[in-house]
């Protein structure tokens, strides 16, 4: 152990971080808004508190704020925020900078952007140790190999010396939690670790992030939307909306009984669901199909899907199983090697160009990213009025007439049809995608993780809102996510897919139940559930089975 | 259906902001705006009020002579006159006109060039991309003085061969920047759904590309129009640009440099004129190169 006095076994128990009717500020539109309005925190050490809600509600702000630190057009407004008897508000900004990496750490949602692309990632490991003077190098690098140990990343005495893009997102992550935990803190505040990864890589991190703080009695702050992630971590969940608390209590009474309409409603897109349908005539059939991004390496290996007319058809899988690639090659920007895909019972052309306006028009694509699908530049008007325009010669009054009607339609205000993307909510940015696609009037709707981005309340609008779509126009959605809970709400067939190739397929029900293929158990059972021993559950389950693991990379 | 998002949304974002007009985001801009900033649009209103009412400012004709050349300031000629006898404020006045109206055409059509060769190059990438990006290249590896000179000598000094090579040489610069800038727009997913959506290669860079480089454009336009202003007084002192009895700023210090051997400054008017356009332009693309960097203060 590189630092004796602060690995020591520490108390749980005393008090380590207060904070006391905490208001923060922040500047936009020339006004201050308060973001957070009077939040009282009480952490004990050792303790691990889940901060939950949905985006805007002021949980990535309390955390920077519990280190003292207000992002740059926030200001704290009021209240304190006393660490281990140090008012930190109060406090001299050299005082807090001594304090920031060695007693408190913070660990970002996104490993990938927090470390510096240039340096070894053990140099930025110890980095915060070698500032602080509390460590000679050599001993600092034993520690952080030690931590690489801890949290089982592959080759810990290696690994340190590859630089951050020679890692995969999982282990970044991990190795991230090294730095955080490398000064040995009394509190490390998380981020979203997890939010960005896949769901067979979280349970790894989760794991690994739940052992070491126990290890060390390190106190946390986990901020998360997902309360199933939440409910692993957690000590206490504490629920906010809109910068003020609305519920708080210990993980299993929380879980168990919640006392407000809004935390039920947080879980609310795991209660969807839908019967099962009788099965229709095929509308798209791809078969055989295999694709490459310039040659060698097969990114699509003999995918034959089929996919109803009316229908909802999910593909599964974690990133790189070529989900995407799929929709790249139905709609025409991958063309295939080999195989070919029938739209209506005639073969589509492989190549984009080569199709005419009416086939583009029948399948249309939502994509993950509504801040990146829409131009910023082009107003709601513009957006949707451009597919009436230009498939259907609509002009003038008449088109506006029919965005209108769009409108109404994906539950939007009207009067929002001359706004800007960057004045909507990510909720609504992607109603409009939908109403984009919808304009078109097409058959299929290839979506591309259409709900990831968003906020599991948001999620769940936007699922239920798909479906009423369905149901009214009967449209055909192919639904690629990694979400098994949006599977089991909206999906009528399943897809699961693996490095390429299709690992199995059949309706919802028949995949969703064992027994499964290696790689659908893997997948199912990484998805976190609500109850909180879920996590050590599958963990001894695997350890049992042995090598059942995907190790991480 | 009401989720609890939309009564969220309603309620608390969608209802009190109604969409503003483009005047009022101007005039909010403008508020905004440092003190150099407001210095550097007066100046060059200024400018522009002398170069469009030149006629009627200047007391005397464009070319007209005078007996009494180097007069002294004051009395008839209130800055004197020039090594012909020409008015010196007159020349000052209609050189506004002429420097400025060439630089300003020049700019205009350099960009004009430049941007859609650089869009379309960010859009096609491939071959098209490559030959267009070596030939201008080759095409800035030349010192741009001294290339102007020689085909300005070779084609003959007249104002259109003057816009149309500097045009051109210009027209290098905003190709890079242009292509630069559109390269991280196309990648974006809604250039990909306008494909998808079957859009022709103009739309795409009308419409989905154009808006959303703008800014750095506009931010652009202005340091290149203070380097072709520049540009254009060089030849003009050198002999190969605007040609008499034409006034322009260059070519007026260049008649009138011996005087400063005398101590008398009249030469070094013209020259003030273009350093303080130079500063005010300047001063104004500063404050547009802030907003659209996003480097805001912090509050």
């Amino acid at each position: 152990m590189s630092n004796k006095a602060a690995s020591a076994p520490r108390e749980k128990g005393a008090p380590l971080l207060e904070i006391r009717d905490l208001r923060i500020e922040g500047f936009s539109d020339d006004e201050w808004h308060q973001i957070v309005r009077g939040i009282d925190i009480t952490l004990k050490r050792g303790e691990v508190l889940g901060l939950i809600g949905e985006s805007g509600a002021g949980k990535s702000t309390i955390g920077l704020a519990a280190m003292g630190y207000a992002k740059p057009g926030c200001r704290i407004s009021g209240g304190s925020v006393t660490f281990d008897g140090i008012d930190l508000i109060a406090a001299s900004e050299g005082r807090r900078r001594a304090l920031r990496g060695s007693r408190i750490a913070y660990v970002a949602q996104s490993a990938a952007a927090s470390f510096n692309p240039a340096h070894r990632i053990i140099e930025q490991t110890i980095e915060t140790q070698l500032t602080h003077n509390l460590d000679r190098r050599d001993k600092a690098e034993q520690g952080a190999i030690d931590l690489y140990r801890r949290l089982q990343l592959p080759n810990p005495e290696q690994i340190g010396r590859r630089y951050p893009h020679q890692v995969s997102g999982g282990q970044l992550q991990r190795a991230m939690t090294a730095m955080a935990m490398s000064c040995r803190p009394d509190l490390i505040i998380f981020d979203e670790p997890t939010t960005a990864l896949d769901v067979t890589t979280q349970v790894e991190v989760l794991a690994a992030i739940r052992n070491i703080v126990d290890q060390f009695q390190t106190a946390a702050i986990y901020i998360t939307h997902d309360l199933a992630v939440v409910a692993q971590m957690a000590d206490r969940i504490m629920v906010l909306r809109y910068g003020k608390l609305v519920e708080e209590a210990p993980t299993r009474t929380m879980l168990k009984t919640p006392q407000e309409d809004y935390t039920r409603s947080l879980w609310a897109v795991r209660k969807l669901g839908r019967s099962d349908r009788p099965n229709a005539e095929p509308v798209l059939v791809i078969d055989n199909v295999t694709a490459s991004y310039g040659g060698a390496v097969k990114v699509l290996e003999n995918v034959s899907v089929r996919v109803p007319r009316g229908r909802t058809v999910a593909v599964v899988g974690e990133s790189g199983s070529g989900k995407s690639t799929l929709a790249r090659a139905i709609v025409g920007l991958l063309p295939p090697t080999s195989g070919q895909i029938l739209f209506d019972g005639t073969p589509l052309p492989p190549a984009l160009k080569q199709r005419d306006k009416e086939t583009l028009r029948r399948i249309q694509l939502i994509y993950q990213m509504p801040d990146t699908a829409l131009n910023p530049r082009q107003t709601v008007r513009d957006v949707i009025g451009r597919p009436l325009e230009f498939y259907r010669g609509l002009g003038g009054r008449e088109r506006d007439r029919k965005v209108g009607e769009l409108l109404r339609l994906i539950e939007l205000d009207e009067r929002l049809i001359d706004r800007l993307p960057s004045e909507l909510s990510g909720g609504q940015k992607q109603r409009i995608c939908i109403a984009r696609a919808l304009a078109a009037e097409p058959e299929i709707i290839i979506c591309d993780e259409v709900t990831s981005a968003l906020d599991q309340i948001v999620q769940e609008g936007i699922l239920k809102l798909l479906m009423r779509l369905q149901q009214e126009m009967g449209v055909t959605y192919l639904f690629i996510t990694h979400d098994i809970a949006t599977v089991r709400a909206i999906a009528d067939e399943v897809v699961v897919m693996h490095r390429g190739k299709v690992v199995e397929q059949g309706p919802k029900a028949e995949v969703l139940s064992p027994p499964h293929p290696a790689y659908t158990e893997l997948l199912l059972s990484s998805v976190p559930e609500m109850d909180p021993d879920w996590l050590t559950g599958v963990l001894s389950r695997r350890a049992d089975k042995g090598g059942m693991r995907a190790s991480g990379n | 259906m009401t989720t609890v998002e939309d009564r969220q949304l309603r309620t608390e974002e969608a209802m009190p902001k109604a969409r503003r007009t483009r005047l009022s985001l101007i005039w909010r801009a403008l508020r905004s705006a440092p003190l150099s900033a407001w210095f550097g649009m007066i100046v060059i209103a200024g400018y522009v009020f002398v170069a469009v009412f030149a006629p009627w400012l200047a007391p005397y004709g464009e070319a007209q002579i005078f007996p009494e050349p180097y007069a002294p300031w004051g009395g008839q000629f209130v800055l004197g006159t020039d090594q012909l006898g020409r008015d010196m404020l007159t020349r000052l006045i209609y050189g506004a006109r002429n420097t400025i109206g060439i630089a300003l055409v020049t700019t205009l059509l350099s960009f004009a060039v430049g941007m859609s060769l650089g869009l379309l190059a960010a859009i096609s990438r491939g071959w098209i991309d490559q030959l267009l990006s070596r030939a201008v290249d080759a095409l800035m590896s030349i010192p741009v003085l001294i290339f102007a000179l020689m085909l300005l000598s070779t084609f003959g000094s007249s104002v259109f061969n003057l816009i149309v090579i500097i045009a051109v040489l210009d027209s290098t610069r905003v190709f890079r920047l242009s292509r630069a800038v559109a390269m991280n727009v196309v990648v974006m997913d809604f250039v990909e759904a306008a494909r998808l959506r079957g859009e022709g290669l103009g739309w795409i860079m009308r419409r989905e590309i154009l808006p959303n480089v703008m800014p750095p454009m506009i931010a652009e336009f202005g340091l290149r129009f203070c380097f072709v202003f520049l540009l254009v007084a060089s030849l003009s002192f050198l002999g190969v640009g605007i040609q008499p009895p034409t006034a322009d700023w260059g070519s007026m210090v260049r008649e009138n440099a011996t005087l400063i051997t005398y101590g008398d400054i009249t030469p070094l008017l013209p020259a003030a004129a273009i350093a303080l356009l130079t500063v005010a332009v300047n001063f104004v693309v500063d404050w547009l190169l802030h907003r659209t960097s996003g480097l805001k203060d912090e509050q």
